[in-house]
């Protein structure tokens, strides 16, 4: 039996939105929403409470065959390049249409769900999903091949061509945010696919199933299961007859996804993973507003954000003012219920994230750093966590090398440019950082030496759609966003056309 | 005697029995105005009843003063570099879904105007320019410089694509609501504003679309409309020295002058989209029935009113006696398709003017006098209405007008050929190259051809379909740059190389 999820956001004491919702919790195959193939069912938490509000049919690997058939089918009948790119792109601006339509449900179900604030979840998570979808709409008819002049007696061109079924797992950090930019160059390709949301955060993906059958993609085109990571999402990754997974999440599981390609049909891998981004204040820097972005760096987004910046290096001739300030800036950051609207940071998405982020205050302090600030959990129930700041640490510190994914920075002092570099690239990740510093020169030789895909010079945290995102070294392989996302939909097929050759 | 009151606006009853309210006056600043002489009129006929439909004002040298003050200021403040780009791009999209809204209402007022079946204003003419709109809407935020790595290690070296200005863009009147997307889409999506200056024998549809430019939201100033002749306020735009583009399509004759207003003026960026004497060549091996039709349509279509028109037909020896009685017996059931424009099944109007049937008409009497056979057609008509039938001449010799000069009506020359060497002399032998049609089912032939041909445009089995992504423009006298495609965009932006030391 498929569930109907029903809320009235009325219940929501703080909340300016009073609407409701309800909407079956199927997995959407084939354009129908069922039952999963072993009937079972995944608990939804609310992180703010700890409480269980809703199930969602659960997708085994079962279910994953069923999907690809689906969309082998709908690939080979009505979709790929069989089906114009302006029309792909009229589909696609419909849908970034009933997103905006529907913003206030969007971002409340958001909030509910993951635990963001629902006016962050409003202003920047659905307006930005909407805006990359519309984004990618406008790239369907403008993905060109090349012709190619070779000699005489050729005619040489590359054709962009859609892999056909691909497979994508998103995290459960910026839900629907990561369904628009998996969705959406997908799609604008000419591609079919297989989505499996974060088992934490099935609901907006659901709730974007709906609008993807009421703008009238066709049945097949677009699947989307809910499900575990070691069923459904291993079923993904290994599936004979998936010609391409894009996974973002942690290293860990990226590494199990690749492994998982190699063993099966060599399928074409992209990886979004974790980071542990270094954020670099010179002296010379505009102190107050390197101080604002440096907090939104690590804090937004409860710092469950892969590009954080979670090592934030200042060097020594503005530490002392630089502590001060952030301190008190930090403190007065507003942890609260989600739905509150001045309510900044809400809770950690889940019991095991909680867990772990405390693990890893714990084992700062266990090896020796100081906890300058917060360090606690924040109230009685739910999944809160204080803004912390450590300092005191050394580089081989645990909270130093790994990500945390948590409200939690360390913040470390440094001599001068020789030092910082060296500093700054010592991880195995390398996928965001950041210089703040008033001579341009400076932080462009800095920007240029640092070993990272997304590089911000005196601001942090602020990515745009038309920008291309992605990891250096195990932060991951191949670009999100921009043009660039394209290429990793696209298999590219260059045809020899022989005119006069002759043996 | 009193000055005759002018006004602004002027109510229509349609043929179809549909009222509308034409502007009728100069659109300045999101408003229309009267002329700053509204004395100076001049009229638009109606090509069926030959009875003047209204006055509209008549923009003079100083209307045209105003006009680029206003797009300077606007582009110096709300347009360009001050509007972003995704802003731009929704603008464009909700201009697109405005002219889908009155589609028929626009349809039936172009057709009034020009001639044209109302069918195929509605269903050609309209749709295509709502996708031309939605095409360059989904342009805006994809329009991407380059950073080039040189050989100065400490130099950040990048382009700019920024767009041009104040570009003012004259249109024809044989696809009036087609030609003002062409020109508006790429040049707003570019972020340049627009001054156009529609034909004075088809300015209502244009004027008409300054409503929606309103209502979709584009700020005053962008988009500037001036109803006048070309000596007068073409002639003004041409050598004004504050505009930085112009975009012309029409004759090559007036094309040369734009051409050289903006040399002795400004030395402003000038594309031009000009006349053709474009030729069909059907190879022996080509399906004659499929040829045969699309040759037909390929001069007929539009009454010939086409600059792509494929007015010289060339068959080869072998099967010319074959081809040509095809070509007759198509002409002839196209002839009887040609009548009122508002009835459903009407494939052809009336030419656009008494003028362009005088001019039309004194071709087909050369032809005859030089010693052509008018195989169809040939004759003058009967009745009210600038009409024409299709005429189609054979026993063609190189020298005669009818092969050497553009006719721009529904009349063709048929020749003959030996040998393709001869084919592509004979297509080849003009001063013009905006396209050309090969028919053939030999794929070595079609690329040694379509190498050979110089025109901007080849069909390959294949005559006058185009696609809003695809490029078109000419050659040789047929014009200078292109529309359409990634490559207009091109075409109204202007490129900064910044070269930034940082050492």
């Amino acid at each position: 039996m498929v569930n109907t999820f029903e809320y009235d956001f009325s219940q929501q004491q703080n909340s300016v939105w009073k609407g409701k919702t309800s909407f079956s919790t199927g997995l959407y195959i084939d354009g129908k929403f069922v039952d999963g193939a072993e009937g079972k069912t995944i608990d939804v938490t609310n992180p703010a409470d700890g409480k269980v509000f809703a199930k969602v049919s659960e997708a085994t690997a079962k279910d994953v065959d069923l999907a690809v058939q689906a969309a082998h089918k709908a690939f080979k009948t009505v979709w790929g390049l069989r089906f114009p790119g302006s029309q792909r792109g009229k589909l696609l601006m419909k849908l970034a249409d009933l997103m905006e339509q529907n913003a206030d449900e969007l971002a409340a179900l958001e909030s509910l769900d993951n635990g963001k604030a629902f006016a962050t979840a409003k202003g920047f998570d659905v307006q930005q999903a909407a805006e990359t979808i519309r984004y990618y709409g406008g790239w369907c008819d403008k993905h060109h091949g090349k012709t190619i002049e070779v000699d005489e007696h050729k005619l040489a061109y590359t054709r962009n061509e859609p892999f056909g079924v691909v497979g994508q797992i998103i995290p459960w950090n910026f839900p629907l945010l990561m369904f628009a930019w998996k969705l959406g160059p997908a799609l604008a390709t000419g591609n079919c696919i297989i989505l499996k949301p974060s088992e934490f955060t099935p609901l907006t993906a659901i709730r974007m199933a709906h609008m993807i059958q009421e703008a009238g993609f066709p049945p097949g085109v677009v699947n989307i299961l809910t499900g575990y990571g070691a069923t459904a999402g291993s079923a993904i990754s290994s599936h004979m007859m998936i010609d391409k997974v894009a996974f973002t999440g942690s290293t860990l599981v990226g590494r199990t996804v690749l492994k998982a390609a190699a063993d099966s049909n060599l399928k074409n891998v992209t990886l979004e993973l974790g980071g542990k981004s270094p954020n670099i204040i010179f002296d010379d820097a505009d102190l107050e507003q390197a101080i604002k972005w440096s907090a939104f760096g690590i804090y937004f987004n409860h710092g469950q954000c892969c590009c954080a910046g979670s090592r934030v290096y200042v060097q020594e001739g503005v530490y002392d003012t630089f502590m001060q300030k952030f301190t008190e800036h930090v403190r007065a950051l507003k942890v609260g219920d989600p739905f509150h609207p001045e309510t900044f940071q809400g809770p950690q998405v889940s019991k095991v994230q909680f867990d772990r982020i405390m693990g890893y205050i714990q084992k700062g302090k266990d090896e020796g750093a100081t906890v300058h600030l917060g360090g606690e959990q924040h109230g009685e129930e739910g999944y809160y966590i204080q803004p912390t700041i450590f300092t005191d640490a050394k580089p081989g510190m645990t909270i130093v090398k790994d990500e945390i994914f948590g409200p939690v920075v360390v913040v470390i002092k440094f001599k001068d440019e020789a030092d910082i570099i060296e500093m700054a690239n010592d991880s195995m990740y390398g996928l965001a950082a950041a210089v703040f510093s008033r001579d341009i020169s400076r932080a462009l030789k800095t920007a240029h030496d640092l070993g990272a895909g997304t590089v911000w010079v005196n601001q942090y945290n602020k990515l745009h759609y038309q920008v291309p995102f992605g990891g250096y070294k195990q932060s991951g392989i191949g670009r999100e966003l921009g043009e660039y996302a394209l290429a990793n939909y696209t298999n590219v097929k260059a045809v020899h056309v022989n005119l006069t050759a002759e043996l | 005697m009193a000055p005759e009151t002018s006004s602004i606006f002027h109510d229509l009853q349609l043929p179809s029995g549909r009222r509308v309210q034409v502007p009728t006056g100069l659109f300045i600043d999101n408003t229309f105005h009267l002329a700053v002489e509204p004395s100076e009129t001049f009229e638009t006929i109606n090509p069926v009843t030959e009875a003047p439909i209204c006055s509209v004002q008549l923009a003079s040298e100083k209307d045209v003063d105003i006009a680029v003050e206003s797009s300077r200021k606007a582009f110096e403040t709300v347009w360009g570099v001050h509007a972003k780009p995704t802003w731009r791009g929704q603008l464009l999209l909700r201009l697109a879904d405005l002219m889908e809204r009155d589609a028929q209402s626009l349809a039936e007022l172009e057709s009034l105007d020009n001639g044209k079946p109302v069918s195929a204003a509605r269903d050609f003419d309209i749709a295509e320019s709502i996708a031309c709109l939605r095409y360059y809407g989904g342009w805006t935020d994809k329009i991407a410089g380059q950073t080039i790595p040189t050989d100065d290690l400490n130099k950040l070296a990048y382009t700019l694509h920024e767009p041009i200005g104040v570009c003012a863009q004259i249109i024809p009147w044989n696809y009036p609501i087609q030609m003002w997307a062409w020109k508006t889409a790429p040049a707003l999506a570019a972020g340049c504003t627009v001054i156009m200056k529609p034909s004075e024998l088809t300015p209502l549809t244009a004027l008409k679309l300054c409503e929606l430019i309103v209502e979709a939201g584009f700020p005053p100033g962008v988009l500037n409309c001036l109803p006048s002749t070309g000596p007068i306020g073409g002639a003004a735009l041409s050598r004004h020295m504050d505009v930085d583009k112009i975009a012309f399509t029409g004759s090559t004759a007036t094309g040369r002058k734009i051409l050289q207003e903006a040399a002795q003026s400004n030395l402003k960026k000038v594309t031009l989209e000009l006349g053709g004497k474009s030729p069909h060549l059907i190879f022996a091996s080509a399906d004659l029935d499929k040829a045969a039709e699309q040759a037909v349509l390929g001069i007929m279509f539009n009454m010939g009113q086409d600059c792509c028109a494929g007015s010289r037909i060339y068959a080869e020896a072998s099967i010319y006696d074959e081809f040509i009685e095809k070509v007759a017996a198509r002409a002839k059931e196209f002839s009887a398709k040609v009548g009122d424009p508002f009835a459903d099944d009407t494939q052809g109007g009336p030419l656009v003017s008494a003028g362009q049937r005088d001019k039309v008409w004194g071709y087909i009497q050369s032809g005859i006098n030089e010693g052509a056979k008018a195989m169809v057609g040939g004759k003058g008509w009967d009745g009210k209405g600038f009409y024409l039938l299709p005429t189609v001449f054979t026993d063609i010799k190189p020298g005669m007008k009818i092969v050497k000069e553009e006719i721009f009506g529904p009349v063709v020359a048929i020749g003959k050929f030996e040998t393709e060497k001869e084919a592509i002399e004979l297509a080849n032998a003009t001063t013009y190259g905006l396209a050309a049609g090969i028919q053939s089912n030999d794929h070595r032939q079609i690329h040694r051809v379509t190498s050979a041909l110089k025109a901007g445009t080849v069909w390959v089995n294949q005559y006058g379909i185009l696609h809003n992504n695809v490029p078109f423009g000419g050659y040789k006298q047929s014009g200078i740059g292109r529309e359409l495609g990634s490559y207009a965009i091109s075409e109204y932006t202007n490129v900064k190389a910044v070269h930034w030391n940082f050492s």
